[in-house]
């Protein structure tokens, strides 16, 4: 049965056919009861179901806390000094991700391209060191089976890992579609979705620098 | 259309210019002070404020909470975004801090 339509209400499929050709675009923003576009609210609402996950991630490290029987513990393979400068790295590819957002936004397609390709190497300089030090943890003969300090560490650091290489693959695919010149000042929203995801994985990296590596063991 | 029906367009319904975004020195600024807190906290790591352990973990809690704060208010410009935003997200998030607090506190995690 089709409901006649309400007075003062234009109906959806005329909503494209505004006298004085505003063009509305059905995909975004206009068109939705948030003022927002959908891809973005999906985001904040991925990110926000993220929290669980690695809640639930961060969770199981400390309930395992202390509780090896055996060795390699905490204290002795950590190294702080190093995964301090790995932080940094991360956090300040935070920076570069936001001034590619800048550049997109202010029509300069050379330097967004510069700041997507430079997060991209901060964050690959971080998965370098993530690799190096499981490697050496390896070598001191901590692996994911040893005990439940290994298991619950690499669980946790290795999925925000492949969530980084993840965020990596998302900034090159947006570099090249730059380089192509299929990422204009108009899809600026592209690039802001892809940051939120990118400074996401840059919070959770926070929460897990301090509760992992700076808090000791009991 | 006008350029005054224009300039309503970009108000209302672009999120872009929608909010005011911190200037591209503002970001710097930002990130340096976030360097800056890590520093605070790695130095504290080695340290043991007032002689005590739990004062120490407390103070580092609340540096990783500032940090965490600055990056989702400034970098993800969850200030300047709409309310809904910021919702869906410190919905997420409070919602995980209360279930896995409970989780850890039914495990008796934080009893000595």
């Amino acid at each position: 049965m089709r409901l006649p339509p309400r007075k003062g209400v234009t109906p959806m499929a005329d909503i494209t056919a505004v006298p004085g050709g505003v063009a509305t675009d059905h995909g975004h923003a206009h068109g939705t009861n948030t003022g927002m576009s959908n891809e973005k609210v999906a985001m904040w609402a991925f990110l926000g179901s993220e929290c669980l996950l690695f809640g639930a991630l961060i969770s199981t490290y400390l309930l395992y806390r202390g509780k090896s029987v055996s060795g390699p513990t905490p204290h002795k393979i950590y190294d702080i000094p190093y995964t301090s400068v790995s932080s940094f790295v991360l956090l300040m590819s935070s920076l570069t991700m936001v001034l590619a957002l800048a550049a997109i936004q202010r029509g300069d397609s050379r330097r967004l391209r510069v700041w997507l390709l430079a997060t991209a190497l901060l964050g690959a300089t971080f998965i370098s060191g993530q690799v190096y030090e499981f490697t050496s943890f390896i070598r001191e003969g901590l692996t994911i089976k040893t005990n439940l300090f290994g298991s619950s560490f690499f669980v946790l650091t290795g999925f925000h890992g492949v969530h980084v290489t993840l965020g990596i693959v998302m900034l090159l695919s947006l570099w090249n579609l730059s380089l192509r010149g299929k990422l204009p000042q108009e899809k600026a929203e592209v690039v802001e979705i892809a940051g939120l995801y990118w400074h996401f994985v840059d919070v959770v990296w926070i929460v897990i620098f301090t509760v992992v590596y700076l808090i000791p063991t009991k | 259309m006008s350029a005054h029906q224009t300039s309503d367009v970009m108000h209302s319904d672009n999120p872009v210019a929608e909010g005011h975004h911190p200037s591209e020195s503002q970001y710097i600024v930002i990130a340096a002070i976030l360097a800056v807190l890590t520093a605070i906290e790695v130095a504290l790591s080695y340290l043991k404020v007032g002689g005590s352990q739990g004062i120490t973990n407390g103070a580092l809690l609340v540096l990783a909470a500032i940090k965490f704060t600055m990056v989702a208010m400034f970098f993800m410009h969850l200030r300047f975004d709409k309310p809904v935003v910021r919702r869906l997200f410190v919905g997420g998030l409070v919602l995980a801090i209360c279930v896995y607090i409970a989780y850890l506190l039914t495990l008796g995690v934080f009893v000595k």
